[in-house]
């Protein structure tokens, strides 16, 4: 009597557990589907985004670009990534593709170098390495698809604030710590564009937020108080552009000062409505993710190996070339306006 | 049931876990429901999830759960005396941080592994010091120490990671037995299991150690020092820890400050999956053994089929509250089985073990 019932709660604790993994399982090889056919042999156009990490709106942006371009040419799109942004939490998805044997993998690497002995074996294993975004050591990948150039990002915001401001006055630039390499870059090759192409503008300042919100703020207020003749910011920073909007759409000086540079469209939305800012530039993730997945689909068919010179064509953005260290330029930067900016969402 | 439990009620005249044949109390146990589990799981990925049967898929695994099986081991022995141990997850980071940092300052691997070491014991003895001779609760101690040895962390080395590892330690640690599937991180594991089974089911040691979780003061009556033995425990725990940091760092090739961030609710989680008691005294290891391999099996097979992240998360959670919901389900059947069978058969000197072995085996 005891005893069978003993026997039986240990069954039945079997059977709940085991009846829960089971729905589990199968309920998400419901939703596999085309995936069992595609996952096995090189050669299929099976192609797996891995973004730095899921929930991410810019890596959404991307990964729709990605899904749109593999359904143009047929293949089957997959998105995984870790929760946080970590390289160790990408390494466990870089092994299940080699175990997978996909087609390509498309990465935006948390770590220039950690996940490279991942990418390496999964590429042993025949799978095609593009990173866009953020780049690994050349060794580790394929291809690299480059959202902009220093000088394309560069000119932009410079054409941007000369078109608004009618090409004559005096500018600032916000910019992020002091120390940051990207952003030096970009202002020395801003102040050279305009010594060159616009003898009419003189940048008075080039003052530093930190990329902290309340500091990017504080020095806008600072710059416009400072210089009363001040007619734009150029802030290549989002969080230095963001704060810098929003000190001047509350400020008398809406209007008088543009603001421009590098943001994302959710944070400049409002002071784009409101008419605090023109227009501001950066890539198209969408873009990016659609060319790396074009990029993806020429390595798989073999018509590039990543080879300087190789051209493909991506679809409607048209041809590319692979330029040095197995590099592609998406292209120009792109100018978010009043008109395209309720299309995108990150 | 394993016979290292012991029957918790003074008034079971007789010993419930005794009074069945050895194959049953074996075998009619969570822990080997737990193992049921895990073969259930892995037989039908093998047979349904596309590429599971594949060369790579074990070795991964196991490259994959290398140092959660680590610390479960000795967060196993903690978790049986009724206390619990936080601050693992921030001991190997703590220890990343410094095989990177000191070997970046010139020192061999070998060396700045060492001293890793050295440092997991000191912040496994800081928290055992504070829990087991100043008798502060654990959770408290560990919930300050996580934030402390994480803070240290990456107070060393900021927000940079190193990277920069000889080839010759990174390769060992993703290298294999030979040509077989099983990466060589196995042999320590081995080791380290087989030291901790007989640690915790064949010495006095161990026998202490499931005393203190049933109940610390009668164990110390009875001769357990009990304020050593969670002392040692911790250190043990310190020491895996930071040894699964020098290995989570060679592994990935990289040190930093939030690496292994939230692993010790991982660990945590398939210790009890494992079937070992969050309120002490009741748990085995071949249990928690299963139940670290059952999470890394279920996280191969649903990421094989492109489940995203926290989807599989949600699916282990669920499967972390149906096993602890299990426990008192079964005992509510047995208490509603052995109610009836007190109607049935009144008087009868089954009635006691009845009661006495739902408190003493599902508990």
């Amino acid at each position: 009597m005891k005893l069978r019932n003993k026997k039986a709660t240990a069954l039945a604790a079997l059977a709940v557990s085991a009846a829960l993994v089971l729905s589990a399982c199968g309920g998400s090889s419901d939703s596999d589907g085309g995936g069992s056919g595609s996952g096995g042999g090189g050669g299929d156009l099976s192609v797996t985004f891995l973004p730095k990490n899921l929930g991410n709106p810019y890596f959404d942006t991307s990964d729709k670009g990605g899904a749109a371009a593999v359904k143009e040419f047929g293949g089957k799109f997959a998105e995984v990534g870790p929760q946080e942004a970590t390289p160790d939490g990408q390494v466990s998805f870089i092994n299940t593709a080699a175990q997978q044997g996909i087609g390509a993998l498309v990465v935006s690497a948390n770590d220039p170098k950690a996940i490279g002995d991942a990418l390496n074996e999964a590429r042993d294993a025949g799978t095609k390495v593009v990173t866009f975004d953020s780049d690994t050591d050349p060794e580790y990948r394929d291809l690299f698809i480059n959202q902009a150039s220093a000088e394309g990002i560069a000119k932009a915001q410079v054409d941007l604030i000369a078109e608004q401001i009618g090409d004559s006055g005096e500018i600032a630039i916000l910019s992020a710590a002091a120390n940051a390499t990207n952003q030096n870059t970009w202002i020395d090759l801003m102040q050279k564009d305009v010594d060159a192409n616009h003898p009419n503008i003189k940048i008075v300042e080039t003052v530093y937020g930190d990329d902290d919100d309340q500091t990017s703020f504080d020095k806008t207020s600072a710059l416009l108080n400072k210089y009363p003749d001040l007619k734009g910011i150029v802030s290549p920073t989002t969080v230095g552009i963001a704060a810098a909007a929003r000190y001047v759409s509350t400020s008398d000086f809406k209007g008088k000062v543009k603001v421009t540079g590098l943001g994302t469209p959710n944070q400049m939305r409002e002071y784009v409505e409101d008419g605090t800012v023109d227009a501001f530039a950066l890539w198209n993730p969408e873009d990016l993710g659609y060319l790396a997945a074009f990029a993806a689909k020429a390595l798989i068919d073999g018509d590039i190996k990543g080879d300087e010179g190789d051209t493909f064509t991506a679809g409607k953005l048209g041809d590319f070339t692979v330029g040095a260290d197995s590099t592609v330029l998406l292209g120009d930067p792109f100018v978010f306006n009043k008109d395209n900016i309720g299309d995108f969402d990150f | 049931m394993t016979t290292t439990d012991t029957p918790r009620t003074q008034s079971a005249r007789t010993y419930p876990s005794y009074a069945k044949s050895l194959w049953q109390r074996v075998l009619l146990t969570r822990e080997f429901a737990v193992i049921a589990l895990l073969l259930i799981v892995f037989f039908y990925s093998r047979n349904q999830i596309p590429n599971f049967d594949g060369p790579l898929t074990i070795y991964y695994l196991l490259l994959d759960v290398a140092p959660i099986l680590l610390i479960a081991l000795p967060m196993t022995l903690i978790i049986i005396t009724g206390e619990i141990d936080l601050s693992v997850a921030s001991t190997v980071g703590l220890s990343s941080v410094l095989v990177g940092d000191l070997h970046q300052g010139g020192m061999s691997i070998p060396m700045a592994a060492l001293v890793a070491i050295l440092v997991g014991v000191l912040c496994g003895a800081f928290n055992g010091f504070l829990i087991a001779y100043v008798g502060l609760p654990s959770l408290a101690v560990t919930i300050g120490t996580l934030a402390l040895y994480r803070g240290l962390g990456v107070g060393i080395l900021g927000t940079t990671a190193v990277t920069d590892f000889p080839e010759k330690w990174t390769d060992l640690a993703k290298d294999r037995i030979g040509d077989s599937s099983y990466p060589v991180i196995v042999i320590p594991i081995l080791v380290l299991i087989i030291v901790f089974v007989l640690l915790l089911h064949f010495t006095p040691f161990g026998r202490g150690v499931f005393d203190i979780g049933l109940n610390d003061e009668a164990a110390h009556f009875s001769g357990v020092n009990v304020a050593r033995t969670k002392f040692l425990l911790f250190v043990m725990a310190g020491a895996v820890s930071a040894f699964a940091g020098i290995y989570f760092t060679l592994r990935f090739g990289s040190a930093r400050g939030d690496n292994a961030t939230g692993m010790e609710l991982q660990v945590i989680a398939a210790v009890l999956l494992g079937g070992v008691s969050i309120f002490g005294g009741r748990g085995a290891l071949h249990g928690v053994l299963a139940g670290v391999l059952l999470i890394g099996v279920l996280q191969s097979a649903l990421r094989l089929d492109d489940v995203s992240a926290n989807v599989i998360n949600i699916i282990i959670g669920l499967l972390l509250i149906a096993s602890v919901m299990s426990t008192s389900f079964l005992s509510f059947v047995a208490r509603t089985t052995a109610g009836m069978k007190r109607r049935a058969t009144e008087g009868s000197p089954e009635r006691q073990q009845a009661s006495a072995h739902h408190e003493g085996n599902n508990s």
